[in-house]
């Protein structure tokens, strides 16, 4: 095992880990303002994704099926928001989880419907195409290109909460709904705001990961389920939670791929080693949330501390 | 008091049509719907394990498939290792015999819900959803990349475990065990229901801190009450492995977790019979819009939505009225 292996499983690790956070960002801020749990946000990450992979094979453009990709899962998101999601505010979480689980169903079968039943392919633009030398590893242009924009959106997303009129909404709306409502700012506006800006992110990743995956529907779900954990790992509602998580989740499980199996190697035979190996990496990010839930049942950064 | 009556000759109903519409079916020899109404009866059960840890006890856990993956698991290693004659590990033998495959789901069932619960209990609420669907997604991959009992492609149960005096290949006897079964199972949980531990359960559920002010632990009682729950749902899941003679990773499957709770709803969360009407509605909806249009899911998540949105209470709460408490 090489350095530069381990380097290029590393850099991996940090891209899964912040197209996990594109996901996670959505989820725990819908969280935090409205207090909602969205299933069917992993849908809206499959939403761009289809949408990108569409629009870059009829167009020939990756750039301008990444637009529709971001464009379809923010009016997707905008949409259930207005007709469906609205009404669940009020509701206690098993009304949510079932019309989340509903709405997962219905986009499912709708995309399936609108796109066909089969895979689409999505290629990487080509001036992303290739490698690139880090001086120590050759590393695919494209991850690293998915590195540095997940960097940019984090900081983006942090000016925007940090800085900005509409994040200061958004804070006060975390604190205290009824508070800022009565002070004027129009709190269902700022909710489907808030709805159609965290399914951007899912779109965006969705659109993003569609071109070192194929794109088929239920690809949302495993990611969703990560989300969950980075989220739960995080602190609910916490944005440098998700971060912070997404990082650990990412990083972890894709060394643990890596290492495991070759760990197992030393004392089983290779054949056996691959299998154990692969199935207790499987395991270990669970693993990791279960130790974060001793130490800390609230998260590593509790928003409502 | 006349809304309980209703519920109660409502209950009668539904237990008389599940078994008169398979013996029928024997009589007139169609397999097909024995075999329907065997399924409709043991995804009852597991329903009728979630029915305890969220009806009663407002646990809303989205990983119960787990258990029900594991007992069917349970079904299929030890029919695997009698089949093959070799010990499953340090020198114990497989068995193909139904009871002690019940046993054995069950115990393990009860283990894995006593470790999930007592890490997933600490938290509630949101936190607690999120919990029980990462660790169920957990021994879903460990079940799909294990390699030796078949990982992704399953395990094959080549011939039906047996049941003592009774021929279980033969669909008709194959659902008499799964009616008597359930019928047991629902009289644990009318039984639990009715006790002073269901009590405890349920008025956890509406304000936990005024039951720990007067002096009831709600991590104990929950706890107790999840693992029961756990158990319920695995014996169903080893009964499903025997039914299809398959068992597989996807009935570990995060949408197993939310199809059972989606049974639990549609019949009325906490009602007796509610995860019966909610296991035949769903069995139902599968086999004659499953006929008509390959995209039938779009069509119940439609459905699931208006429920939801519109008509709490599901079923048994639209014909028999309103709960009496909660």
């Amino acid at each position: 095992m090489s350095l530069a292996l381990l380097i290029e499983q590393l850099l991996n690790g940090v891209q899964f880990g912040l197209m996990l956070f594109l996901m996670s960002a959505g989820l725990t801020l819908v969280f935090g303002v409205m207090g909602l749990i969205n299933l069917a946000h992993g849908s809206l990450y499959m939403i761009g994704a289809f949408f990108c992979a569409a629009a870059a094979a009829a167009t020939g453009n990756f750039w301008l099926g990444l637009m529709a990709g971001l464009i379809a899962a923010a009016a997707a998101g905008a949409l259930i928001e207005v007709t469906v999601i609205r009404r669940l505010y009020n509701r206690d979480h098993l009304d949510q989880v079932l019309a989340t689980f509903a709405l997962i169903l219905i986009l499912s079968e709708g995309v399936r419907m609108l796109f066909g039943p089969f895979p689409l392919y999505l290629d990487a633009p080509a001036i992303l195409r290739g490698t690139v030398d880090l001086g120590i590893t050759q590393y695919s242009l494209y991850r690293l290109t998915l590195i540095v924009l997940g960097v940019a959106v984090a900081i983006g997303l942090w000016a925007l909460i940090a800085r900005t009129r509409l994040g200061i909404q958004i804070r006060a709306g975390e604190n205290d709904r009824e508070m800022i409502a009565a002070l004027g700012v129009n709190i269902r506006a700022l909710y489907t705001v808030v709805f159609a800006l965290g399914a951007a992110l899912a779109g965006l990743a969705g659109a993003l990961v569609g071109a070192i995956q194929s794109v088929q529907v239920g690809m949302g779900e495993p990611v969703l389920i990560l989300a969950f954990v980075v989220i739960v790992i995080g602190g609910i509602g916490s944005i440098k939670g998700a971060m912070v998580g997404a990082l650990l989740v990412g990083v972890i499980d894709t060394m643990g791929r890596f290492l495991l199996p070759r760990f197992f190697a030393t004392f089983l035979d290779p054949s056996q080693a691959m299998g154990v190996g692969a199935a207790l990496a499987s395991m270990l990010i669970y693993v990791l949330m279960a130790l974060v839930l001793v130490l800390r049942p609230k998260g590593l950064f509790p928003a409502h501390a | 008091m006349r809304e309980l009556r209703r519920e109660h000759m409502l209950n009668a109903l539904l237990a008389a049509a599940l078994f008169a519409v398979p013996l029928w079916a024997y009589l007139v020899d169609e397999p097909f719907l024995i075999t329907l109404a065997t399924r409709v009866a043991i995804l009852a059960m597991a329903g009728v394990g979630l029915n305890l840890a969220l009806g009663l006890g407002g646990m809303v856990s989205f990983g119960h498939a787990v258990y029900f993956g594991l007992g069917g698991y349970c079904a299929g290693v030890l029919a695997h290792h009698a089949f093959n004659a070799t010990p499953v590990l340090m020198g114990l033998d497989g068995t193909n015999q139904m009871l002690v495959i019940w046993l054995v789901a069950m115990a393990l069932s009860g283990l894995l819900a006593a470790m999930i619960g007592a890490l997933s209990l600490r938290t509630s609420g949101i936190f607690f959803i999120m919990i029980t669907l990462a660790f169920a997604q957990m021994f879903f991959y460990f079940a799909l990349s294990w390699p030796a009992y078949g990982g992704e492609d399953g395990l094959p149960i080549y011939v039906r475990n047996v049941f003592p005096g009774l021929n279980t290949m033969r669909p008709w006897n194959m659902f008499v065990i799964a009616f008597v079964m359930l019928m047991l199972v629902l009289a644990l949980f009318a039984m639990i229901r009715a006790s002073r531990f269901g009590a405890a359960l349920m008025a956890i559920r509406q304000n936990a801190d005024r039951v720990a002010a007067v002096g009831i632990s709600p991590f104990g009682v929950k706890l107790a009450g999840f693992v029961i729950s756990g158990m319920i749902t695995g014996l169903a899941g080893a009964m499903m492995a025997d039914l299809t003679r398959f068992v597989s990773p996807s009935m570990m499957a995060w949408q197993m977790s939310g199809e059972l709770i989606v049974i639990i709803i549609l019949g009325g969360t906490g009602r007796l019979f509610g995860p019966v009407v909610g296991a035949a509605i769903l069995v139902g909806f599968e086999v004659i819009f499953g006929g008509l249009t390959e995209h039938w899911k779009f069509w119940l998540g439609l459905v699931l939505l208006s429920v939801v949105l519109f008509a709490r209470g599901g079923f048994i709460g639209l014909l028999a009225g309103k709960e009496r408490h909660g």
